[in-house]
């Protein structure tokens, strides 16, 4: 079979966009090459799900590529947040670059790194091979080290250097895990690459060694676990989150650790299926949960707003982790709607903390106020955005933090007051926060700018009305991606 | 060449591949343990092309190639370009005494060979009995950048636990398929040139590579 028409230029338009912007450098019109590159994936990205809509899953590629309703909902997401992204890094960075916190070289740097990102994440998500996915997600770790130490302050450097060396031993014992899987799928699809293939992996997953992919799953688990930031292997995240500049903020918490988790959810499908028990789900049930309540304690003491929000995604990560490891179909579905929710209300509260930090000139709680007189977009845009991932009616976090409660009560009734207080905890630690940040006098060394609106509004908008009213057409395609994870 | 024989050579070099990775966890001068990295990743190349030619996998010989191309000449180039540009060469510091250290290393081994007995059993193959080995190293280079304070040193560590991941796909499979190994060691050259830009903005910064003091980054009470 031919390469799909559209997923070719999905993989492509971020490649070249990287090399484009890597030649261009720090010109005027960079920042517009990114957002117009952005765009295009994305309308790729739209265009290859109409195609799994109308043909259902199909392989591209030869065996290279496998899309089907589950990465093709991520691909879309991936693709959506980075033009938005892209839209907000514009006026952002713009700031950043007239205060000197970043040089010539920095921004030419910024801006090829983000699409090739952007590209690592795509091939993470579509590439059929298990092997070219752990490839792929260490490109993703690489291509993002530097851009989180970009502004070469002391503490952007120990994050990025702590990032980097957590996140390559932890996904190093991935590639040991996907040695173990490959051990195991050799013996019965035969040697080459074929026997890496999620298709070929699946079809066959009755036959496959239940003590071999038992062990290959704590590796698997311990791997990619540590880059969604699951406790307690989480020690990178706040960090990296919080000193990078804002941009990448949004995609590292709203992109990266959902393509994590989604390597995690295969694995997890693959082994239970091979093993016929609930082994791997009950790990990252565990996992899952208690990444819930750490990170909701750990929320009560931040100062750091940043830092805040980093232990927040954390928290939400543990929520669809738990959910996935819990099963069937009204947690899975709740998971998957909570990832997409998650990753739109996280990305526009760090649009407007963005924004928020730039005119206090510091990223220091205590010191951030009045930011409803100071600029109504941002103080409104994060009053809503806390809102929505608090978990609020009406905003779909509260749609789909309602699923998953549903379906613990129901199959997994011990773990629901733990899940509660979590939520509860969370809820709390958040709002008394931001109360103080809001309201108020605006404080003298408060700077006016001109914030970036569409992102931020185009995002909570989508967070409302995915609450209000579930349109038919993602029912279904979540329920098709529920049925892939059976 | 016989099985017999090849399973022997794998074996006596596999040992020689543990024997490396204790030395380094021994050793406190920055010249010493890179040259042991190469010895390491040579020891790789050398059985990596054996068992390619004992089990006629031909893509396993372009491995040994690569191996022997990154590991032996390339990364240990670049270290030692590092720590003369950086001018490094006072003992390493560690964080837990060497004679300790050894200890725990032996119980990583013990560990392994616990760990991987029931996939041994399952396993028809001629290198079946590295694999402990290989995950014991995998372990040792990870108690490597546990117990080091050099950003240096944890960087060799990395690698020699990557080198552990390595030994074990060789020595599990007969090697992985070439495009995983392709891209694996495309991304390892990525991370090398990364890690020698960190060096550089490291010691700018904190005019050491002791990452002791990169500190700053922690809870508040």
């Amino acid at each position: 079979m031919p390469v799909a028409p559209l997923l070719l230029p999905l993989l492509l338009v971020p490649l070249c966009a990287a090399a484009l912007l890597g030649l261009v450098g720090d010109r005027r019109f960079a920042p517009r090459i990114n957002i117009l590159g952005s765009a295009a994936t994305f309308a790729a990205s739209l265009g290859l799900a109409f195609q799994v809509h109308a043909r259902g899953a199909f392989m591209a590629g030869g065996t290279f590529f496998f899309v089907d309703a589950l990465n093709s909902y991520l691909a879309v997401l991936t693709a959506f947040v980075s033009t938005t992204t892209a839209i907000f890094s514009r006026r952002y960075m713009r700031r950043e670059r007239e205060h000197g916190r970043v040089g010539h070289v920095g921004m030419r740097f910024y801006h090829a790194m983000f699409q090739l990102f952007i590209f690592a994440m795509l091939l993470c998500l579509l590439t059929n091979n298990v092997g070219i996915l752990w490839i792929a997600m260490e490109l993703a770790t690489l291509s993002t080290v530097l851009l989180v130490s970009l502004y070469r302050t002391p503490k952007a450097i120990e994050a990025a250097w702590k990032y980097f060396i957590l996140c390559g031993v932890g996904i190093a014992q991935a590639l040991f895990g996907t040695v173990l899987l490959y051990f195991a799928a050799e013996r019965v699809l035969g040697e080459g690459g074929d026997a890496l293939l999620w298709t070929n992996l699946s079809r066959v997953s009755g036959q496959l060694e239940p003590t071999v992919l038992s062990l290959a799953f704590v590796f698997l688990m311990v791997g990619y676990g540590t880059k969604v930031g699951l406790v307690p292997l989480h020690n990178w995240l706040p960090d990296a989150h919080s000193e990078g500049p804002t941009p990448i903020s949004a995609v590292l918490s709203g992109l990266l650790l959902n393509v994590a988790l989604y390597a995690l959810v295969r694995c997890k499908a693959l082994v239970d299926a091979a093993t016929g028990t609930r082994h791997a789900g009950n790990i990252m049930m565990g996992f899952g949960m208690l990444s819930i309540l750490v990170a909701a304690f750990s929320l009560l003491r931040q100062k750091d707003i940043k830092r805040m929000f980093s232990y927040s995604s954390i928290e939400h990560m543990g929520i669809a982790t738990f959910a996935f490891g819990l099963g069937g179909p009204i947690a899975t579905f709740g998971a998957l709607l909570h990832l997409l929710m998650h990753s739109l209300a996280k990305s526009s509260i760090f649009f407007t903390v963005g924004h928020a930090s730039q005119m206090h000139g510091t990223q220091e709680m205590a010191r951030i106020r009045g930011l409803f007189k100071g600029n109504p977009l941002v103080g409104w845009g994060f009053m809503f955005g806390v809102m929505a991932i608090v978990g609020l009616p009406p905003f779909g976090v509260f749609t789909s933090e309602f699923l998953i409660l549903t379906a613990t009560i129901k199959d997994a009734p011990a773990a629901a007051p733990l899940l509660l207080l979590g939520l509860t905890v969370a809820f709390a630690a958040l709002f008394r926060r931001v109360q103080p940040m809001v309201s108020g006098d605006a404080p003298p060394w408060q700077q006016s700018l001109t914030a970036a609106h569409l992102p931020v509004i185009l995002h909570l908008v989508l967070v409302l009305a995915v609450g209000l009213y579930l349109p038919p057409f993602l029912n279904d395609w979540f329920q098709t991606a529920v049925g892939l994870l059976k | 060449m016989s099985l017999e024989l090849a399973a022997k050579i794998n074996s006596f070099l596999a040992a020689l591949v543990l024997l490396t990775a204790f030395a380094m966890l021994a050793q406190r001068r920055m010249k010493g343990l890179i040259h042991l990295f190469a010895w390491q990743g040579l020891l790789l190349s050398v059985n990596t092309a054996i068992v390619g030619f004992v089990a006629s996998r031909h893509h396993l010989y372009i491995s040994s190639m690569l191996t022997l191309a990154l590991k032996v000449v390339l990364l240990p180039y670049i270290l030692h370009v590092l720590i003369r540009r950086l001018r490094i060469h006072r003992e390493i510091e560690v964080v837990v005494n060497i004679p300790m250290t050894m200890m725990i290393g032996i119980g990583l081994v013990v560990f392994s060979y616990q760990l991987t007995a029931p996939i041994i059993e399952l396993s028809t193959m001629v290198t079946r009995s590295t694999l402990a080995v290989a995950l014991a190293t995998v372990l040792i280079g990870l108690l490597m950048m546990i117990t080091r304070r050099h950003a240096v040193t944890q960087v060799i560590g990395f690698l020699a636990l990557e080198n552990g991941l390595f030994f074990a796909a060789t020595s599990a499979t007969y090697g992985m398929p070439l495009v995983v190994e392709l891209g694996v060691a495309l991304d390892i050259l990525i991370a090398a040139f990364i890690f020698g830009i960190f060096f550089f903005h490291i010691h700018a910064t904190f005019e050491s590579l002791d990452v002791e003091q990169m500190a700053h980054l922690k809870e508040h009470d």
